[in-house]
């Protein structure tokens, strides 16, 4: 048997938390070739990440301790190293990515510095090191590299930022690259391009690639061979045409069913008096224009997806239309009016009617009130719709709707997972009986199969309570699923309206093609054919 | 960049008019100098004479205005007690303080940085239980206790260095210890505080798969990060320390400013309270800008 560029074998990995011991991955065995793409799939606490922490020493001990296993790289077990040869080879000849680019670059020293720094610990004379940042930032297609070089990270785009870091990582042409889900937190169209740059990039020097990611899309575009994930095992292996057509394991046939995307697309009929008619709305900060003359219709009972990328407005609309930011002009009229003109006194009793989900329920959850506090605290500011006699009733009620149980109302947000915590948003929401629900990114932070359960909650409440929701989104698969209508917004202005099957079938505009065109589909088949006329690389759109 | 420098000048200077107008007035509540300043046997004739020397006998707000047009011209008025200018007495003593203060926070930012960083890096190891403990008990300590323990201790029983004064370097010693104690204690508490914060960020995890070690993590990586905060606190405690240290002024009999502002409160030498005032209030000005300054230097985002 050849030997494999990196191995690992039987890795155990524990953390030690206060009275539990968490068994983070369990016997796990998988290798990488050199010129190879490898891709983790798994959820979130699958477990997919902790391999790529052994590789790099990046585990802290304690609370983590390897209880058993080896990673062989060049021959040598890299657990069984010193520090000193394990930094020796950090960086030189295996290299990482990070998920979040702005957070994982020091935000205090200049990217030249950076992309420097790497190749001067590991013994590069300062003027070959800074010549090799040049071309490496002109590889990376970063545009004026000698200006970049000055420059700090928060003066670039995610995309750029991405590309930094693989500029860095690619510094002292390392034999191994792992990526740790290197888009996630990228525009669908920079995700395309940072792919085909990884893509091109490995090619170019031949290095194993190690992708971590949960995107069956991102698997099905680069990957040669896929080992899937869940609870700290791995469940399966194979090629990704094999893994989509064939799968084996209950769970990852769980996994691509519940890829969004492929369900019936809503047909929206409702006629009559619109809930809420938006005309001409406009919104700028200082000389940037937000929003520029947006305008829109929707039924009651009816879901209008607002899609575009990072800086399109989406946002900004949201806000205008609850007035947590003020437009500077337009109409918002609701059931007939105007909301951007009503006083301050009806605008109180009327966002009763209007509620909002936002993307990370962590952060919109006060952790110090249980949920039976969080949902009724809407009563005790609306005291009008519920005597307090029935308050806990009704949160039982809401809280089965939501598909908790009653028990859970005196938990506190922490004992839940990033879905169910979602849920518990929601049931706040619907606390105030509403007729439409803004939601921000609410599904963007959840795993595929919780997003789809969310949404199927969403859409329920939607066909048997009738509400109508504003469904912010940057995610086009979860959008075909829900939306009865699509508006695509690019730099404050709105592309195209329509319905869900005019979008997603019939697009008009150019924007809207290109945008589903960057999107990802999860079946390696389609998605290898969608790739071939667009394998384009170079200066980033926008 | 600079318009918050403009804005924040501009709003200075408001607050500085603000406290000369209250300090002017309130130190007149506080009595008559004449009646301190002459012996107790002085004649009326003499207290009137006196009045008319330093123009006590005009009304308050003719006075408020005398003061203000000299102090526009440069002229802070003379001490009383001194017979000198004001504005000499206060900046011969402030110059006292400021050296006091510049060697202390020197000394408090390069321990309780170092410390602090070194501490953070193992949270929970015997250092770092060690340097917690002492910056608690630092922190806390009463600094006149300190002081008069430290003279019972070091100069009584030892004799190693002077009970008071200045003269030698050997005065400074006990002064310079005494005032470091809290501010030390304080900022170590804060720097392994934001420290720890750095150490969990993810450019840290990002320099430790570039293969950085562990020195250039704590001192290049994160240290400057984690800086932000404890150059506010070092502002504070830099800024309370100009303003005179008066307990350790008191106690070593050091002439320094703060012990200035208490005997001329004492003695009634308006002039010199409102000149010191003026004075410190221009320290911590000056203190503060300089603390914008480096905020801006650290933190290239705030550079806008």
């Amino acid at each position: 048997m050849a030997e494999h560029l990196l191995e690992v074998r039987n890795l155990s990995v524990q953390f030690h938390t206060a009275g539990s011991t968490v068994h983070a991955v369990r016997n796990i065995s998988w290798h990488l070739d050199r010129g190879e793409t490898l891709a983790i799939l798994g959820e979130s606490g699958s477990g997919k990440s902790v391999s790529a922490s052994a590789i790099m020493n990046l585990i802290d001990m304690p609370p983590g301790e390897i209880t058993s296993g080896e990673v062989i790289f060049a021959g040598r077990d890299l657990l069984a190293m010193s520090d000193d040869e394990r930094r020796a080879i950090n960086g030189k000849r295996i290299a990482m990515i990070f998920q979040d680019p702005l957070s994982h670059l020091n935000p205090v020293f200049t990217v030249g510095w950076q992309i420097i720094e790497v190749m001067r610990i590991h013994g590069v004379s300062a003027d070959a090191a800074r010549a090799r940042a040049l071309d490496l930032l002109t590889r990376v297609g970063i545009p004026a590299p000698e200006t970049a070089m000055r420059k700090y990270p928060h003066q670039f785009s995610g995309g750029q930022r991405q590309r930094l870091m693989i500029a860095m990582a690619l510094a002292l042409k390392p034999d191994i690259v792992i990526a740790d889900e290197p888009t996630t937190a990228l525009d669908v169209t920079v995700q395309a391009e940072v792919l085909a740059l990884l893509g091109e990039l490995q090619k170019e020097t031949g290095l194993g690639l190690l992708l971590i990611t949960h995107d069956l899309g991102v698997v099905a575009d680069i990957a040669d061979r896929v080992v899937v994930m869940n609870a700290g095992e791995i469940v399966e292996t194979g090629t990704p045409d094999e893994v989509y057509h064939n799968p084996k394991h209950p769970y990852t046939r769980k996994l691509i069913s519940a890829a969004p995307g492929r369900g019936e697309m809503h047909e929206p009929n409702a006629t009559g008096e619109p809930l809420l008619k938006v005309e001409n709305l406009c919104k700028s900060y200082g000389s940037f224009t937000a929003l520029n003359g947006v305008s829109f219709t929707l039924q009651p009972g009816e879901t209008m997806a607002v899609v575009g990328e990072s800086g399109s407005g989406k946002s900004t609309l949201a806000r205008a239309l609850l007035r947590l930011d003020e437009a500077d002009s337009g109409h918002a009229y609701w059931k007939g009016r105007d909301l951007l003109k009503m006083p301050a006194k009806e605008l109180y009793q009327l966002r009763r009617q209007l509620q909002m989900v936002f993307q990370d329920p962590t952060q919109s959850l006060n952790p110090r009130m249980t949920v039976y506090q969080l949902i009724s605290e809407a009563w005790v500011i609306h005291p009008e719709i519920l005597p307090k006699a029935q308050w806990r009733a009704r949160v039982e009620e809401l809280l089965t709707q939501v598909g908790l149980s009653p028990v859970h109302a005196e938990r506190y947000p922490h004992q839940f997972s990033g879905g169910q915590r979602q849920r518990i948003a929601i049931a706040r929401a619907l606390a105030l009986r509403p007729d439409l629900i803004v939601c921000d990114e609410a599904v963007s932070a959840l795993d595929v199969s919780i997003q789809a359960q969310v949404i199927a909650l969403l859409d329920k409440l939607r066909r048997e309570l009738g509400i109508a929701f504003i469904f912010i989104a940057h995610d086009l698969p979860v959008v075909r699923d829900f939306a009865d209508h699509v508006m695509v917004m690019q730099a404050g202005e709105c592309v195209e309206v329509g319905t869900v099957r005019q979008i997603f079938e019939n697009p008009q505009r150019d924007y809207t093609r290109r945008l589903l065109d960057a999107g990802l589909d999860p079946d390696p088949r389609v998605q290898a054919a969608r790739r071939m006329p667009s394998a384009r690389v170079g200066a980033e759109v926008g | 960049m600079g318009k918050k420098m403009m804005r924040r000048i501009v709003s200075s200077f408001f607050s500085l008019v603000a406290l000369v107008v209250m300090v002017f007035f309130l130190s007149r509540l506080t009595g008559d100098p004449a009646a301190l300043f002459l012996p107790i046997d002085a004649t009326q004739e003499m207290l009137d004479q006196f009045r008319e020397l330093h123009g006590l006998n005009d009304p308050l707000i003719q006075q408020f205005g005398r003061y203000v047009w000299d102090v526009l011209h440069l002229d802070f008025g003379d001490s009383i007690r001194k017979a000198r200018p004001a504005i000499e007495v206060v900046l011969e003593s402030f110059t006292w303080t400021l050296q006091l203060a510049l060697i202390t926070i020197a000394l408090v930012t390069a321990l309780a940085i170092t410390i602090g960083s070194i501490a953070a890096f193992r949270p929970g190891g015997l250092f770092d239980r060690f340097v917690s403990l002492v910056s608690l008990v630092g922190a806390s300590a009463p600094d006149f206790w300190i002081a008069i323990v430290g003279i019972v201790i070091f100069s009584i029983t030892f004799g190693w260095v002077p009970t008071s004064g200045t003269g030698t370097v050997w005065h400074w010693i006990l002064p310079v210890a005494v005032l470091f104690i809290r501010p030390f204690g304080l900022i170590l508490q804060v720097v392994r505080g934001s420290m720890l914060t750095a150490f969990g960020s993810a450019y840290v995890k990002t320099a430790r798969a570039k293969g950085v070690g562990n020195r250039s993590i704590i001192f290049v990586h994160t240290l400057r990060n984690a800086m932000l905060p404890v150059i506010t606190v070092i502002g504070d405690q830099a800024a309370a320390m100009l303003n005179g240290a008066v307990v350790v002024e008191t106690i070593f009999g050091f002439p320094g400013v703060g012990k200035l502002m208490i005997d001329s409160i004492l003695q009634r030498d308006f002039n010199v309270i409102l000149a010191a005032i003026m004075v410190t209030a221009l320290a911590i000005f000056v203190m503060n800008l300089l603390i914008d300054i480096a905020y801006a230097l650290l933190d290239p985002r705030l550079r806008t």
